[in-house]
């Protein structure tokens, strides 16, 4: 009643109750604004954090020496037999390089106070040794000769070139002294020492404590995608079959209606569920192997599953009837309708949902925790199908490994992986959402 | 080639795979004993014609699990543990078929106590942190709860900072020994154990409780969350094993034990009085069925691995000074009794 005694006469003059409802309208646009910003702002200190310390990740310090490949070392019985050369461990590649080091300061006539030996070839990675025994054992014929490397330099002297490392913290350091960066620095200034482009960081294996400069995402790349592979080849037939089966062939009934309650019930499952499971079924009644991709594979499309079938589900329910009753009064079969009319209607719907799927089994660790996937693996899986068999790690695994370990250095190597792993989702989700702009249609 | 004998033989070519022998080592256990593991493990793959054993962490209570699951292929070969394994869970092993366990002590690790680097430093005994971080403690003959709040409380020698301690969480195998070597031990020094006794309580039980109020802080993660944890709280202390220490110096400072710093001589001497061996458990059934399996077992405990300037001592390893006796019950591949 008030309201009605309220309202003015004239629509000129803006009554307190029109006032009342645009106020509404501003506080409830600033919150939506408020919440779109607090939301950017979480975004920016996630991408902030792990930008500002990954970014080095992707740059690696190497250091350029001719190394004389000694015979007297590298192969006392003269036949240069790869067998023979073996025997050789990597501790008198070592020495080489110490060796081929020295010789290089002195040569470039560096001469640091309070710098011992031990100091010089401190700075060398003790990944180094085993990158030329590699080298030598793959090519015999190179010893007694003098070869140009750039081998890899220790990790502390990797972080002071990337700004990790200055002197003030050496001093505190236990693993590198103020008199090892100042030769990094005179050994900069000649060019013996540089920061370069690091493609060996999606190459290379996993590497120990101890060489956290070495460290790469090949393995887990891999890994990953081997997993990708199996998901992609088990869960999409399986899950489409079962949504065009349940959506367009089966009775509604209770029966369905269970099914379709357990599918939704699914999807909400902890991953970690899904782990146990792989456990139980594949490695301790299957007897598959242990830290194999074939299992993380397996246990993820457990896991994929519901999503694929939800969202295919959807994107079948979204095709007008209209469609399928043209068909049939046509004098089309089901099956002709579905696989002729329906599925191509609904094929950009069905891979959206497969990809966002695909996306979210990639960044899965829990899971893969209890089949053996979580570890320590260097060498990289063979070529599928046997590949699939042998151990491996994958991406969010890798992440969360690094994070564990002691060295400082391997911080910027889990957020440049965690970079990587944000690369692949964006390519993805990406995917995603260009199939369904591009495809979709509505009605 | 029709559908059918498609799909049967890409069933037989995974069959296949599956059942081809293993020729990789696989190794689970103590996330304390993982950095060492994997320094081996690398070497070993660099310089031997066998691929790098596979190393899995996740406890020393969740490897020595796996590892008495039973004895085959798709078990693991060697559990990684930072405390001896028990007499149950020998018996589960034996109960799942393994009855061979061939025990390995490689070296033994520090346990240390450190702040950040820019606050006071300390000099502890383990009597402060038990009355420092006891739940309840005696006073007047009757327990009172603990309301100590700042160290100089405990001990005026000690800085008049906040009692803020991240210790390690019970699913660790450093609790065990903190517990023992650290807060029973400074429950005796302190006189408290005697007098609970006298008073006819549970000294065993009342020794080692830590207060609940907040200031005695449980981590279950890794070191890098004490470290983390350090970084944004300045007042803590954290416990750490000597090589995360010695990879992080620049970060923290560490604190005294009994007036001993530690370090890999002073733990090998035993006047610094907080630490633990290290082992690692091999199934002796395995030996011939995983191939370099003994190799890489020997590998690990050879004098130019374990011992003295190795690879691992330059971790933070303390290499045990009977290492040839472990050296040779590995070469008779002699099982625990």
């Amino acid at each position: 009643m008030s309201d009605q005694a309220a309202r003015p006469t004239s629509l000129l003059e803006r009554s307190s109750y029109t006032a009342r409802r645009h106020a509404a309208e501003t506080r409830f646009r600033a919150c939506g604004l408020g919440a779109i910003l607090i939301g950017l702002a979480a975004l920016t200190m996630l991408l902030a954090s792990v930008l500002g310390p990954g970014l080095g990740a992707f740059r690696q310090t190497h250091i350029h020496l001719p190394i004389h490949l000694d015979a007297a070392a590298l192969d006392k019985s003269g036949t240069r037999d790869p067998e023979v050369l073996k025997k050789v461990t990597t501790l008198g590649y070592g020495k080489v390089i110490d060796k081929a080091l020295a010789e290089a300061v002195a040569q470039a006539g560096i001469a640091i106070e309070g710098l011992s030996d031990a100091e010089i070839s401190g700075i060398i990675s003790r990944e180094a040794p085993a990158q030329l025994r590699r080298k030598v054992l793959a090519n015999p014929g190179l010893i007694g000769e003098t070869i140009p490397l750039s081998i890899l330099a220790d990790g502390r002297i990797d972080g002071y070139l990337k700004g990790r490392v200055t002197a003030a913290t050496a001093a505190l350091d236990s693993n590198v002294s103020p008199a090892q960066l100042q030769l990094a620095d005179a050994m900069g200034e000649r060019g013996l020492i540089s920061l370069d482009l690091n493609a060996a960081f999606l190459t290379a294996p996993d590497a120990s404590d101890q060489r956290p400069e070495a460290a790469g995402l090949g393995v887990a790349i891999l890994g990953s995608a081997y997993m990708m592979l199996i998901v992609l080849a088990l869960a999409l037939p399986i899950g489409v079959a079962a949504s065009i089966y349940l959506e367009e062939f089966a009775p509604k009934n209770r029966l369905t209606d269970l099914i379709e309650v357990n599918i939704a019930n699914l999807a909400a499952v902890p991953s970690i569920v899904f782990g146990i499971l792989g456990l139980a079924i594949f490695i301790n009644v299957a007897g598959l192997p242990q830290s194999a991709p074939v299992v993380g594979g397996l246990v993820l499309t457990l896991m994929t599953l519901p999503t694929i079938i939800i969202a295919t589900r959807a994107s079948l329910k979204a095709v007008p009837p209209s469609i399928r009753e043209a068909a049939l009064g046509l004098g089309a079969s089901r099956m002709q309708a579905v696989f002729h009319h329906v599925l191509p209607l609904a094929a950009p719907g069905i891979l959206t949902g497969a990809i966002l799927g695909l996306a979210q089994a990639l960044g899965e660790t829990a899971p893969l925790l209890l089949i053996g996937m979580v570890a320590f693996v260097r060498e990289y899986p063979g070529a599928p199908p046997e590949g699939l068999f042998d151990p491996a790690s994958a991406l969010p695994v890798q992440i969360y490994n690094w994070t564990q370990r002691a060295d400082p250095a391997f911080v910027e190597r889990a957020s440049g992986a965690i970079i990587v792993l944000l690369a692949f989702l964006l390519v993805m989700n990406a995917a995603a959402i260009l199939l369904r702009r591009r495809f979709e249609r509505r009605w | 080639m029709s559908r059918m004998t498609l799909t049967t033989s890409a069933l037989a070519i995974l069959a296949a795979s599956a059942a081809a022998a293993r020729d990789q080592v696989q190794v689970a256990g103590s996330s304390t004993v993982l950095p060492y593991a994997t320094i081996v493990a690398e070497l070993f793959g660099e310089n031997f014609d066998f691929p790098t054993p596979v190393i899995e962490s996740g406890g020393s209570s969740a490897g020595l699990k796996k590892f008495c699951e039973g004895v085959g292929e798709n078990t693991v070969d060697i559990a990684n543990a930072s405390r001896r394994i028990k007499e149950a869970e020998i018996a589960a092993c034996e109960a799942a078929g393994v009855s061979d366990i061939v025990e390995v002590r490689f070296g033994y690790d520090g346990i240390v106590f450190a702040s950040d680097i820019v606050g006071e430093s300390f000099a502890f005994t383990p009597a402060d942190w038990y009355k420092a971080l006891a739940a309840e403690i005696l006073q007047d003959g009757k327990l009172v709860p603990n309301t100590a709040t700042k160290w100089s409380d405990v001990n005026p020698d000690l800085p008049a900072q906040d009692i803020m301690a991240f210790v390690p969480g019970t699913k660790h195998g450093t609790r065990e020994v903190f517990d023992l070597a650290v807060i029973e031990q400074g429950c005796k020094d302190s006189g408290a154990a005697a007098e609970l006794e006298r008073l006819g309580k549970d000294a065993g039980k009342l020794c080692t409780s830590l207060r609940t109020d907040g200031r005695a802080v449980e981590i279950d993660g890794d070191y890098t969350e004490t470290l983390a944890r350090i970084g944004s709280n300045t007042d803590g202390i954290g416990v750490f094993g000597l090589s995360f220490y010695e990879n992080n110096t620049a970060k923290l400072r560490v604190a005294t034990m009994n007036g001993v710093i530690p370090s890999a001589e002073t733990i090998a001497s035993g006047d610094y009085p907080v630490s633990r061996p290290l082992y690692f458990y091999v199934k002796q059934a395995h030996f011939d069925m995983v191939p370099g399996l003994k190799n890489y077992a020997e590998f690990f405990v050879s004098d130019d691995i374990a011992g003295p300037g190795g690879p691992l001592a330059d971790y933070g390893l303390v290499p045990d000074p009977a290492l040839a006796e472990t050296q040779a019950k590995l070469a008779d591949e002699a099982p625990m009794n």
